[in-house]
């Protein structure tokens, strides 16, 4: 059994605290009166910042010549534009990491359920390990659900814009389109999607715990069914939640791919988190069972489904990019200009250094080689998540601060505390499961 | 010189190959060749023969497959003939890369593959029309053959074999290869 130490739940005591004062900071901070922003544009200007979006307002402003009524009016929505980015940075830095962390417990799930299915024989020692993980993903995917809603009903439509019934009014397109997106439907099929998932997650464990004690095979059996049913649910929700919950806050942009993207960033993610907490767990003496053969593996994964992402990533950008139609491009021509060093940087952090780092047999059945690579991978996918949120939210004005950092650490803080609570509460070695010994006995 | 008499010594079961291997050597008799007729899992390391080196070759060329797309799509459709094919920006190669990637990483493959095969074909001494070295023909169906140098110890050797399961020892005159 394993005990969660005291001084890792003070650490996750101490990031959820310090990340609930950031987040409230950024709510603080974020709302800035009509004249606030006034000035701080205008300070901009004057201090040669070289605002892509003031240098067209102005060139805009001087072509309507002197029709001054309208220069004004184009001046006020401008500053209303900004104002609305600042005010929500916050929301998006919280639905961002929330995000992150949900995909984590999610992506498990996923692999915990192909494990099972394909009677994997390598991974059972790391079953327990990986069912704390999706300990996570109730309480995770509620919290995104919980913040995407809010951001309608109690905030200011700071993520979804067509959750504002005054943008569908005066927009052809997203009215086209509020037969799928609206709100009621939005948030009836999002808990469709949460129960499904954590359905699965209940049985799946409970089957698993049952199984350690039983007589015969039946619960292995019955869990191997519905790990197969689960992995046709998933896939299906899974492509569908990553419309509802991350394309959408693009709501005139759309790709055929996206969901695979999605479940790719998600995936490996996921395996990442279970190589971590696994050399974390072993580096503490609960998993003696788990040799450097199993970390080559999970190391593997790391590296595949990295490579995996980037194939779905070019993909998805070279066929847009190559084809060049007005309406799908503006996606990517947004980042391009705003968020050139996240755009490109993630692509250098999930894939160039996953290749190098991991293409090498011997450094995969490194602990400390394997840590260091699955920390870059981590922060590469949150980045990714940060790609297609922020540029619909807060476009230009984007900054990873006070409430980005501030909302990983409130996440980080919850994700550690529910996890490590998890594991407590089983033995971290499944016994009689068929494929047990095998997977001790696991050589490379 | 090589030794001009070798003992062929003969086993139907590669378990008792295997531990046959490991007595032999700890025996600090040196194993010449061993003939399997299928790939014996673990037997390289109880040889203690030397890992292959044979992917890092691989990654070499893939890097050299990966700078001839490089040049040759750089020379080709950026310096030496920069038309406008449907509006693709050939100003510089970095602008119409992601256009050149399929064939980058094709390339890539390409050159990984093909020439580890024909370094694994080099190094194996592997080619057609060459005269198959094998010295009983049953080690590719069903038996395993391990061949040890004699240096005028055939008597102790023999003992030796016949104790880890040998089936049929032979000392044999090697022909010179």
């Amino acid at each position: 059994m394993y005990t969660f130490s005291n001084k890792l739940k003070t650490f996750s005591f101490i990031l959820m605290i310090l990340g609930l004062l950031g987040v409230g900071y950024g709510f603080m901070t974020s709302h800035k009166s009509f004249e606030e922003v006034e000035h701080l544009l205008e300070a901009e200007a004057h201090h040669g910042g070289g605002h892509a979006e003031e240098a067209t307002h102005n060139t805009h402003a001087e072509n309507t010549h002197g029709e001054e009524a309208h220069a004004a009016d184009e001046h006020a929505k401008h500053i209303e534009h900004v104002q609305h980015q600042i005010a929500n940075r916050p929301w998006a830095a919280l639905y961002v990491a929330a995000f992150f962390f949900m995909m984590i417990a999610l992506g498990v799930l996923a692999f915990y359920a192909i494990q099972i299915a394909s009677q994997a024989g390598w991974s059972p020692v790391l079953f327990r390990v990986m069912e704390g993980i999706t300990a996570y993903l109730l309480p995770g995917a509620l919290i995104v659900l919980i913040i995407a809603v809010a951001s309608g009903t109690i905030g200011h439509y700071n993520l979804f814009i067509w959750m504002d019934p005054e943008v569908v009014e005066h927009d052809k397109l997203i009215k086209g389109k509020s037969g799928f997106l609206n709100l009621p439907w939005f948030t009836i099929r999002g808990l469709i999607f949460i129960a499904g998932w954590s359905l699965y997650r209940h049985f799946s464990r409970k089957f698993s715990i049952a199984q350690d004690t039983a007589e015969d095979n039946s619960n292995f059996k019955k869990s191997f069914r519905i790990a197969a049913g689960f992995l046709v649910f998933f896939i299906y929700t899974e492509s569908m939640m990553s419309w509802d919950w991350i394309m959408s806050v693009d709501p005139h942009w759309f790709s055929t791919l996206f969901g695979w993207y999605v479940f790719a960033s998600m995936f490996v993610s996921g395996i990442t988190v279970i190589a971590l907490i696994s050399i974390y767990l072993k580096s503490r003496g609960y998993l003696e069972f788990v040799n450097e053969n199993h970390l080559h593996d999970v190391a593997k994964y790391m590296f595949a489904f990295s490579i995996f992402w980037t194939y779905l990533w070019f993909s998805q950008f070279m066929l847009i990019w190559y084809s060049n139609i007005p309406e799908e491009v503006t996606y990517f021509i947004s980042r391009f200009n705003d968020y050139k060093l996240p755009f490109l940087g993630m692509v250098a952090l999930n894939f160039v250094f996953p290749i190098l780092m991991l293409m090498n047999a011997d450094y995969k059945r490194i602990p400390w080689f394997v840590v260091m690579t699955g920390l870059v991978i981590l922060f590469g996918h949150y980045i990714d998540i940060f790609n297609m949120i922020m540029p619909a939210t807060v476009g230009d004005r984007w900054f990873i601060g006070i409430p980005e950092i501030s909302s990983i650490l409130l996440f980080a803080g919850l994700f550690i505390f529910v996890v490590f609570t998890a594991l407590t509460k089983a033995p971290l070695l499944v016994k009689r499961y068929p494929f047990r010994k095998e997977s001790e006995e696991f050589h490379y | 010189m090589e030794a001009s008499k070798v003992i062929h010594a003969i086993y139907n079961d590669d378990d008792v190959l295997m531990s046959a291997v490991k007595k032999v050597k700890a025996a600090k008799h040196h194993i010449e060749e061993i003939y399997t007729p299928f790939p014996v899992h673990g037997l390289d390391k109880a040889m203690g023969l030397a890992p292959t080196r044979i992917a890092i070759t691989a990654f070499m060329y893939g890097l050299v497959g990966l700078s001839v797309a490089i040049t040759m799509m750089n020379f080709i459709m950026i310096e030496d003939w920069p038309q406008n094919i449907g509006g693709k920006p050939s100003f510089s190669y970095l602008e119409n890369m992601p256009a050149f990637v399929p064939i980058m990483f094709e390339l890539t493959v390409f050159f990984a593959a093909h020439l580890m095969v024909i370094t694994f074909y080099l190094r194996s001494k592997m080619w057609p029309f060459k005269k198959a070295e094998n010295p009983d023909p049953r080690t590719t169906d069903d038996h395993f053959l391990m061949e040890i140098a004699v240096h005028g110890n055939e008597s102790e050797l023999e003992n030796l074999l016949k104790e880890t399961g040998a089936v049929e020892i032979n000392l044999v005159d090697k022909e010179a290869h």
